[in-house]
């Protein structure tokens, strides 16, 4: 089951004119923002599909815009984003891409500043939901059938010991996990499904954790 | 937690309870929260409806100047006492479109279930509402009792346009509209359902083909007749009669068709309507150039 909530079909309160083109697009960007940690000093935004052919109509690139600013789906400055993007000396670059890909709206989304870079690879699946597929290059393989939240931590021993004890401290039960890393001692990447809603004080529990560098939920 | 329209009914009809206590509990169950809880933010929705429901019929313009302004003109026919289709019906058209107007206008909506169809639950219901005098709660229960054939669409088929066509968002948002306006009118969960199969029925094969790509034309029309549709349907399953089709079959046909339907229909302005001389030079128009010589 894809859609879980009735306030997923009841919603989301948004800006117009499209719930996946604008909605979702300004979540993959807020996403994007709160995995990246901060706010960049640069983004470089791909379209595909539907995406590429319609975003100026439906807002696309001002919602995704605005959602790396932090910005909500239903606040008004999105229709401003492009502005207050200047005005913040973000840099933003739109492509329109012509490969196709399994999903018709989908964005890749590239941040960054001088400390560092992530790339990220969302798409919107209709109502204003949206899934997040790859991060830095990692497929995510998430069901989307129960939460999940994503953990990006540094690739040492404990890291994953320490994540699953702060879970169970919580009464989370852990239904799938998948962790990968670019190389040995590296970033890492742990992709967790778990049974229960996850509130955001295990959010915050895990983002104390030393080997931790973000943590996001990415479907509830 | 259902799984489709018939276990949906089934929960509801064997505990002698109505689809949106139904949808209610799952709720509360799903995401851990109160009874109230879950109520109060299905409230915060209904307030959006409403707000953008007044914008629209004090009049707005699309900022490509495509859409706006119908709903005022429809309620000024309305005052004439002139209509033929009827006062209420009407009201309900003009209420969706007042809705889509403002969506349109990149205003604050609630999407029910997708922003481009997003007028034809509160349209229906703020119509309905004159004649019925539900209580806020059973205003509130609309909106659930919507949901819940939603969630059964979005799960089984889909609500994106860009997946399935228009069918899947102004044909799901008929449905739904038209099951929430039978149980508000004291239908019972398989009159629901039915009300449901009838509408999805009649909106199948529809083709997203928004003209310049723009969430305005044919969209805001379609939420009228969407809103017009589900009113029909929610009279015919009231009336006693049932869709020879059970409403589960009518969904999965729907996903079937969206699957088999060409990338061009679906909400990429490369055919149907978008397609069309006009269609292209209102692009051209609008944006300086045509989408269609891009792809």
């Amino acid at each position: 089951m894809k859609y879980k909530s009735v306030f997923d079909i009841i919603g989301p309160v948004m800006i117009g004119p499209s719930s996946s083109h604008t909605a979702g697009a300004a979540r993959i960007g807020k996403m994007a923002r709160e995995l990246f940690g901060r706010e960049p000093e640069w983004a470089t935004i791909s379209f595909y599909g539907s995406f590429a052919k319609t975003y100026k109509g439906h807002g696309t690139d001002v919602a995704i815009i605005g959602g790396i600013m932090d910005f909500e789906t239903d606040d008004e400055r999105i229709i401003q984003a492009r502005e207050i993007a200047r005005e913040k000396r973000i840099r933003i670059k739109i492509r329109e891409e012509e490969a196709l890909t399994d999903h018709p709206n989908t964005a890749r989304i590239r941040l960054g500043d001088q400390n560092g870079e992530m790339e990220l690879v969302g798409i919107s699946i209709g109502g204003g939901k949206i899934e997040i597929t790859e991060l830095n290059g990692f497929a995510l393989r998430l069901t989307g059938h129960h939460p999940a939240i994503l953990v990006v931590h540094e690739d040492r021993f404990g890291a994953v010991a320490a994540v699953s004890k702060v879970l169970a401290e919580s009464k989370i039960n852990i239904g799938s996990m998948d962790v990968s890393r670019q190389d040995v001692g590296k970033m890492a990447l742990m992709t967790i499904e778990v049974d229960e809603p996850v509130e955001d004080i295990v959010l915050e529990k895990l983002k104390m954790l030393p080997e931790v560098t973000q943590v996001t939920k990415i479907a509830d | 937690m259902f799984r489709n329209v018939a276990e949906l009914v089934e929960l509801a009809e064997s505990q002698n309870k109505k689809i949106s206590d139904i949808m209610i509990e799952q709720e509360v169950k799903v995401t851990n929260r109160t009874k109230e809880e879950v109520l109060a933010q299905m409230e915060r929705n209904l307030k959006v409806m409403e707000e953008a429901v007044e914008r629209g019929l004090a009049g707005v313009k699309s900022h490509s100047g495509l859409t706006g302004g119908d709903a005022v003109l429809l309620q000024q026919y309305i005052a004439t006492g002139k209509s033929l289709s009827g006062d209420l019906l009407l009201d309900a058209v003009s209420k969706a479109v007042a809705t889509n107007e403002v969506n349109a206008a990149m205003g604050t909506i609630c999407a029910t279930p997708t922003a481009g169809s997003a007028g034809v639950v509160p349209g229906t219901l703020f119509a309905v509402q004159n004649k019925l005098n539900p209580s806020r709660e059973e205003k509130i229960r609309f909106l659930f009792t919507s949901g819940a054939f939603g969630f059964v669409v979005a799960n089984n088929a889909s609500i994106s346009g860009a997946a399935g066509g228009c069918q899947a968002e102004v044909g799901s948002a008929s449905g739904m509209a038209a099951a929430a306006i039978v149980e508000m009118a004291g239908g019972t969960p398989s009159q629901c359902a039915e009300a449901m199969a009838i509408t999805l029925k009649n909106m199948l094969g529809l083709v997203c083909d928004p003209v310049a790509g723009l969430v305005e034309v044919p969209c805001v029309k379609r939420n009228a007749m969407g809103a017009a549709n589900a009113m029909v349907a929610a009279d015919m399953a009231l009336a006693g009669i049932t869709s020879r089709i059970p409403c589960d079959e009518v969904i999965d046909a729907m996903y079937k068709i969206g699957q088999t339907m060409p990338v061009a229909l679906r909400e990429t302005a490369m055919g149907g309507l978008a397609a069309t001389p006009t269609g292209r030079e209102l692009e051209a128009k609008i944006f300086g150039f045509s989408l269609d010589k891009k792809s």
